[in-house]
């Protein structure tokens, strides 16, 4: 083993995901504690470009599984073909990104390996030689640190934590890794259209979320308008999904999804615990409810007391005004 | 074709439930504990396969002795029989020592398939029945809202969700599937199911029963160790923008592009 920190690249048919980036420059933080060097790997079908791209991150080397086996997603094919990259890498830390694929391989490569992983973590350093992790649980209605008993170990890090390393620095070698796939049991066979949501709740800068008072399916009309303005994504409490008028998807919260845009707009929420817990560590919240006791207003950073039907639209109007 | 199915089960508290800490542990006495809601969500599909072809659900739930009460949920609203693991030794482990538990106690069930929750909503690891699948060597599928059985019923055909999207994954059974949210409706327990849970059979396995390596389970096996719980950290205080609808609509708009600089 080293002491080297590996990183495990993340792309999609556009390129490297941005979470990858912000990986390099974790990990460069990680390794001038631990005295080592920042790697990189890309597993993947015709993945050539995106490992030249990680090359100029910053990276001292990245490693290569390029296998036609790798075109469509498979659980057991891309185990084995981390869990080779990881053993010609010999490092002590690997950093995944905590996405759905991130957290998805990382977990049964550890255990392949059997090594600690540690998930969806939002902060990472060395103290007294060991690394140690804050990550929220209970959907961050606590913060737990946890360290590593030893090395190796596996992390999965948020993503929007650090800025992303710049490809432009001079590139750092490619070392192939061959990896011999047997054919997988359970596989992609087909990728289905992504919902009409135009931006993805998890990478939104903006959330505007509407709850029980909207009263209506179509009471995320004016949300909609006021996301398209602001390329937000829309978000619902759990009495708006459970209402039935507006798909699981959007859902915010515990069960649902937990969020942390810069800017979070929660429109006819009352606050609930459990919605709280899904969005409380966006940067700024914005309330807006008839009900001045609601306890949304307890976290939010500005408040308006009113009907959202009369402020989402005049709030849209005031933005587009402003942007001319 | 009947099935034999198990779905691992943890008991949680209550996603509607403040979590209070002292001295850096959860106050669990008031907590109301419930059936972790994404494993709630396998619970009922593995119900549902075994009322249209036949079978018996099993439901596995590893925890501490006070989670008998959560166990029974699960057989009133219809799993035929239960284990409960729970042994002082194996607490205190994180993803890889429980999945080492489950994978054991799962070696002296028979299945055709698993059900999990994709994450448990307290520790929201999302890795456990992931590394329990590698550790038996099965195939899975993850975060499923849609599960259809092959006309031969050796296969499987799912959507599954991830950051967003959906794609179909086809599986060889047995196989483990994580449950999502958006896989169909819960049931709620009768008062005959509630009643007739009392009778059915709950078996103890402790880590002597499992022939687990102490080394491997509980604390001793842990390799990630949590060393402080803390409160999130406090939001400051906000303001309420007074005036109409409509002035505070604008003086909102000035606030966050000028003052908060998010727009």
């Amino acid at each position: 083993m080293s002491n080297n920190i590996l990183i495990i690249a993340e792309g999609r048919a556009e390129g490297l995901k941005k979470v990858s980036y912000e990986l390099v420059n974790m990990a460069q933080t990680l390794a001038a504690a631990l005295g080592g060097a920042v790697e990189g790997a890309v597993v993947g079908s015709n993945v050539g470009a995106w490992a030249e791209t990680l090359a100029k991150t910053g990276v001292t080397k990245v490693y290569v599984a390029d296998d036609k086996g790798l075109e469509h997603f498979a659980p057991e094919s891309y185990t084995t073909a981390l869990a080779a990259v990881i053993n010609a890498a010999q490092p002590a830390i690997v950093l995944f990104g905590a996405t759905g694929w991130g957290k998805e391989v990382s977990a049964r490569v550890a255990a392949r390996l059997d090594w600690g992983l540690a998930t969806d973590c939002t902060a990472a350093q060395i103290e007294n030689g060991a690394l140690v992790l804050t990550r929220p649980v209970y959907a961050g209605k606590a913060i737990a640190h946890v360290q590593a008993k030893s090395f190796p170990v596996m992390v999965s890090m948020r993503p929007n934590l650090v800025p992303p390393a710049e490809a432009d620095k001079s590139a750092a070698p490619l070392q192939t890794v061959a990896v011999t796939l047997a054919a997988p049991r359970a596989q992609v066979v087909e990728a289905m259209v992504k919902e009409k949501s135009k931006v993805d709740l998890g990478e939104a800068n903006v959330v505007i979320s509407g709850g029980r008072g909207v009263k209506g399916p179509e009471g995320f009309a004016p949300l909609n308008e006021l996301a398209d303005t602001l390329n937000a994504a829309i978000g619902a409490s759990r009495a708006a999904v459970d209402a039935g008028w507006i798909d699981y998807s959007h859902q915010i919260g515990q069960t649902g999804k937990t969020v942390a845009p810069k800017l979070y707009i929660a429109a006819g929420i009352s606050g609930a615990i459990q919605h709280l817990a899904g969005m409380s560590s966006s940067k700024v919240i914005v309330a807006i409810n008839k009900d001045p006791d609601a306890p949304i207003f307890k976290i939010a950073d500005y408040g308006i007391v009113a009907d959202l039907f009369d402020v989402i639209p005049a709030l849209n109007a005031a933005l587009k005004a402003q942007a001319n | 074709m009947p099935f034999n199915i198990v779905v691992l089960l943890k008991r949680v508290p209550d996603t509607e439930s403040k979590i209070t800490l002292r001295e850096g542990a959860v106050v669990t006495e008031g907590l109301n504990f419930v059936l972790d809601p994404y494993g709630e969500y396998g619970l009922e599909k593995a119900l549902q396969l075994v009322e249209q072809h036949g079978g018996k659900v099993t439901a596995v739930l590893f925890g501490s002795a006070d989670a008998k009460e959560t166990i029974r949920k699960a057989l009133a609203v219809g799993a035929d029989e239960a284990v409960h693991i729970s042994d002082p030794a194996l607490e205190g482990g994180d993803a890889a020592a429980t999945a080492k538990v489950l994978a054991a106690a799962l070696k002296k069930i028979p299945f055709d398939m698993i059900w999990a929750g994709k994450q448990a909503v307290d520790e929201d690891n999302a890795q456990v029945a992931l590394r329990v699948a590698e550790l038996l060597d099965l195939p899975h599928v993850n975060s499923v809202i849609e599960f259809n059985l092959e006309a031969d019923g050796k296969a499987a055909r799912c959507v599954r969700e991830v950051d967003g999207e959906r794609d179909v994954m086809t599986t060889t059974l047995p196989a483990i599937f994580t449950a999502q949210q958006g896989l169909g409706e819960l049931r709620y327990p009768s008062l005959k199911g509630i009643m007739g849970a009392k009778k059915k059979p709950i078996t103890d396995w402790d880590a002597a029963a499992l022939g687990v390596a102490a080394a491997t389970v509980g604390a001793a096996g842990a390799k990630i160790q949590q060393t402080k719980l803390e409160p999130p950290p406090a939001r400051p205080p906000g303001k309420i923008i007074p005036g109409d609808a409509q002035t505070a609509a604008q003086e909102l708009a000035r606030l966050l592009h000028e003052e908060a600089k998010v727009i």
